[in-house]
C-alpha cells in the first residue's frame, strides 16, 4: 500500500488540510446563502486533493499563483481562515483590504502572489514570478494554479512557451474539474488529456488523479524537485470534480445526477480517511476529534469576519497607485 | 550645451537606469541581439548580459504579464512594445492585471515597471501600426501614461517613470526618432517628475494645450501666428496621467482661449477630456468655445496622399486659432480634422 509511504503525521496533516479547505467552502457557501458574503463565490468543494496535494509539495518560500475558484489554494498555502474569510465578507480586515474579495486574495508573505478573475491570465505571471527567481538567483519555485478551461486560452500557450524556451522553475498545476461553466471541456477540446499539451512545449506532461491527495502530492513533488534542479517546468493534470456549480446557486443543466454521484463516490477526503484507519494509523475518533477542531476553526473564522470593521468611505480611492496616489487619481 | 536627438536621449535614459540598478530588466520583441527595431538598445545585451536584455517571443499578453510576474518579485522590468496598437494584443495584461494589483491587494503588492511604446502616425505604415492610442490607457485608473516629445524630456521623464512604483505606459513618437531636431541635453543626471506639464512657448492671447509630436507642430503654428500679431502660449502637458492641471488652468486665466491638439482621433480622445476639466472649472474665465485639433475619426491610410490630411499639421492648428480670435463667440468654426 502507497500510505506505507508516509508518518501518521504526514497523514494526518493531509487529511486535516483537506477538512479545512471544506469545512471553510461549506461554512462559506452558508454565510453567502444568510447574506453575509454579497458577492457569489466559486467553492472548490470535491477539488481537495489538488489543492492540497499541490501546496503540501511547496515549501512556505514557494509561490503560487490562484484562480477564480482559489479559497482551497490559499488555504492549502498557508493562507489564515479567517483574514480570508474577511474577505470573502469585504472587510477592512481581509488580506486586501476588501478591495479584491473572493476571487482576488493575495499576500507575498503567504507567497500568495494573486489569484484572477481573468481566466488563463496568472499563467504567464506566474512564468514572471519564475522569471525572477533566475534573475535574483534565488530558489523559490512558483507554482500556476488554473482550470480545464484556461488551458484554452492564448496565456496558458504563450506562458508554457516561454517558460519552456527559457527552462523557468514553475509548475503548470491545471485542476481538470471537466467543466468550463458549463462547457464539457470534451466538446471543446481534441486531445484526450490536456497534459498532451506540454508536449507540444518540449516539457514532461503528466496525468494524476485528482482524488488522491498522496498522488498528487508526489507528483507535484517531483515536478518541483525538477524545477529547483534547474530541469524546467512541468504541465501536470489533476482530474478532479467540483461537487457545486460554478457559482453558488447556478442550476447545472449540463450535468447529470449519476455522473455527480459517481464521482462523489471517488471523494478525496473519504478515500484517505478510509485508507488511514485501516492502515492504522489513526482511529475514527481520531478523525472526529480533527473534524470538531476544523470545524471550531472555521467557525472562528467567520466570527472574525463578522466582526470585523468595513472600510471607511473614504479610503475608497488609495491604493489605486503605490505612489503619487492622490494627484493620480483627482483627475 | 550637448546636443542629442530623441532616440539618442531614450538609449541614454535607459543605459544609465541599467547601470543604476540591478533589479531594472528590458523585455521585449527584439530588444536583444538586434538592439530593438528602432536601433534604441544597440549593445545592450553585450554590456548587460541575456538575463537582463530579454528576447520574447511575440506573445505581447504573454510577456507583458511576465514583466508583471517578475516586477511583483521585485524586479524592475521595462518592457518594449513594438508598436502601441500591438498593445492591444496584450490589453489584458495591462489593464486588467498591472493596473489592477496594487488596487485588488489593498497596496500591499505593487508593479514597478514601464510599458515603452511608439506610437502616432506620418511614415506610411497604415492602420495597424500608425495609431495613437493614449486615451485607452488613460481611461484605466492604476497606470500613469506619458507622452514626451522632446529629447530633453524624454529622457529625464523615462528615467522618473523607471523608478515609479506604479505600472506606467510610456509613449513615444515613432515620427521623432527620426526627427533631426537635436536640443539641449545636459551630460549630467537630472530627473522630471511626472505629472509636471512644460510651458514651451509663453504667449497671452490662447494657450494651445499638445503633447507628443503635436507639441512641435504647435511651436511652429505659435510662430507662424507670432507673425500675425498672435501670442500663442504653447502647453506641453508631458504627462497624461497624473495631469498638472494647475498649469492648464494659469495659462487660461490668462490667455481666456484654449486649443487642444492631438494626434489621436478626435472622438474619445484625451482632448475631450481636458476639454470637459476646462469647462467645469474655466468656464467664466473663457472668452470662446475649447476647441480640439486631432485626428480624423478614421483608420490611418497607408497612402502618403491621404495620410497627412487626417492628422493635425502646423497649418490646421494656424488656422483654428485664427478663427477663435477673429471669429468670436459666434463664429462658425470648419471642422477640418
Amino acid at each position: 500500500m502507497v500510505i506505507r509511504k508516509y508518518d501518521r503525521e504526514t497523514l494526518i496533516k493531509f487529511y486535516r488540510e483537506m477538512k479545512r479547505v471544506r469545512e471553510f467552502e461549506e461554512k462559506a457557501c452558508e454565510l453567502f446563502a444568510q447574506g453575509m458574503i454579497e458577492y457569489n463565490i466559486h467553492t472548490c468543494i470535491g477539488q481537495e486533493a489538488t489543492a492540497v496535494g499541490g501546496c503540501q509539495a511547496l515549501e512556505k518560500s514557494d509561490l503560487i499563483i490562484c484562480t477564480h475558484r482559489g479559497h482551497g489554494q490559499c488555504l492549502a498555502k498557508g493562507g489564515d481562515p479567517g483574514i480570508m474569510m474577511a474577505e470573502l465578507f469585504g472587510r477592512e480586515t481581509g488580506y486586501c483590504r476588501g478591495r479584491g474579495g473572493s476571487m482576488h486574495i493575495a499576500s507575498i508573505d503567504v507567497g500568495i502572489l494573486g489569484a484572477n478573475g481573468i481566466v488563463g491570465a496568472g499563467i504567464p505571471i506566474a512564468v514572471g514570478s519564475a522569471l525572477a527567481t533566475n534573475i535574483l538567483k534565488t530558489t523559490e519555485i512558483t507554482l500556476a494554479f488554473f482550470g480545464d478551461g484556461a488551458s484554452n486560452t492564448g496565456e496558458f500557450h504563450e506562458a508554457l512557451n516561454m517558460a519552456s524556451a527559457w527552462n523557468l522553475p514553475v509548475v503548470f498545476f491545471c485542476e481538470n474539474n471537466k467543466y468550463a461553466v458549463s462547457v464539457d471541456i470534451e466538446r471543446v477540446i481534441k486531445v484526450k488529456d490536456i497534459a498532451e499539451r506540454a508536449k507540444a512545449y518540449g516539457i514532461p506532461g503528466v496525468v494524476v488523479d485528482g482524488c488522491d491527495v498522496l498522488a498528487v502530492y508526489e507528483t507535484t513533488k517531483k515536478a518541483v524537485e525538477r524545477a529547483r534542479e534547474g530541469q524546467g517546468p512541468t504541465l501536470i493534470e489533476a482530474k478532479t470534480y467540483r461537487y457545486h456549480g460554478h457559482f453558488e446557486g447556478e442550476p447545472q443543466v449540463y450535468r447529470t445526477e449519476e455522473e455527480m454521484s459517481e464521482w462523489k463516490k471517488r471523494d478525496a477526503i473519504k478515500r484517505l480517511y478510509k485508507e488511514i484507519i485501516e492502515a492504522g494509523f489513526a482511529s475514527a475518533e481520531d478523525l472526529a476529534d480533527i473534524d470538531r477542531e476544523v470545524k471550531e476553526e472555521m467557525e472562528e473564522a467567520a466570527l472574525f469576519a463578522k466582526n470585523s470593521p468595513w472600510p471607511t468611505e473614504n479610503e475608497a480611492l488609495m491604493y489605486v497607485y503605490s505612489n503619487d496616489n492622490e494627484r493620480s487619481v483627482a483627475r | 550645451m550637448r546636443q542629442i536627438n530623441y532616440s539618442k536621449a531614450i538609449t541614454e535614459a535607459l543605459r544609465e537606469e541599467m547601470r543604476r540598478d540591478e533589479k531594472m530588466i528590458i523585455m521585449g520583441e527584439d530588444m536583444g541581439v538586434m538592439g530593438s527595431v528602432f536601433g534604441l538598445t544597440v549593445g545592450f545585451m553585450k554590456e548587460f548580459g541575456e538575463n537582463r536584455v530579454i528576447d520574447t517571443p511575440i506573445s505581447e499578453n504573454g510577456f507583458t504579464s511576465v514583466a508583471i510576474g517578475a516586477a511583483m518579485r521585485g524586479l524592475r522590468p521595462v518592457v518594449e512594445i513594438m508598436y502601441v496598437d500591438f498593445a492591444m494584443a496584450g490589453y489584458d495584461a495591462i489593464a486588467n492585471q498591472a493596473a489592477k494589483v496594487s488596487y485588488m491587494s489593498g497596496g500591499t503588492l505593487s508593479v514597478p515597471m514601464v510599458i515603452r511604446t511608439p506610437a502616432g502616425a506620418g511614415r506610411r505604415s497604415a492602420g495597424q501600426h500608425s495609431q495613437s492610442l493614449e486615451a485607452i490607457f488613460t481611461h484605466i485608473p492604476g497606470l500613469k501614461v506619458v507622452a514626451p516629445a522632446t529629447p530633453y524630456d524624454v529622457k529625464g521623464l523615462l528615467k522618473s517613470a523607471i523608478r515609479d512604483n506604479d505600472p506606467v505606459v510610456f509613449i513615444e513618437h515613432k515620427s521623432l526618432y527620426f526627427y533631426d531636431a537635436k536640443c539641449d541635453v545636459p551630460e549630467e543626471e537630472y530627473l522630471i517628475e511626472l505629472g509636471k506639464a512644460d510651458i514651451k512657448r509663453a504667449g497671452n492671447d490662447v494657450t494651445i494645450i499638445a503633447w507628443s509630436q503635436e507639441v512641435i507642430h504647435a511651436l511652429d503654428a505659435a510662430a507662424q501666428l507670432a507673425e500675425e500679431g498672435i501670442s500663442a502660449e504653447v502647453v506641453d502637458i508631458r504627462s497624461l496621467v497624473p495631469l498638472d492641471f494647475d498649469t492648464i488652468r494659469n495659462s487660461i486665466i490668462k490667455t481666456r482661449r484654449a486649443v487642444i491638439v492631438h494626434e489621436a482621433v478626435k472622438r474619445g480622445g484625451y482632448g475631450g477630456e481636458i476639454a470637459a476639466q476646462i469647462s467645469d472649472e474655466l468656464f467664466d474665465y473663457l472668452d470662446a468655445p475649447v476647441k480640439r485639433v486631432a485626428g480624423s475619426n478614421v483608420v490611418i491610410p497607408f497612402s502618403p496622399a491621404l495620410e497627412d490630411k487626417i492628422i493635425p499639421q502646423t497649418g490646421n492648428i494656424v488656422a483654428t486659432v485664427r478663427e477663435l480670435l477673429h471669429g468670436g463667440k459666434n463664429a462658425v468654426f470648419t471642422n477640418a480634422v
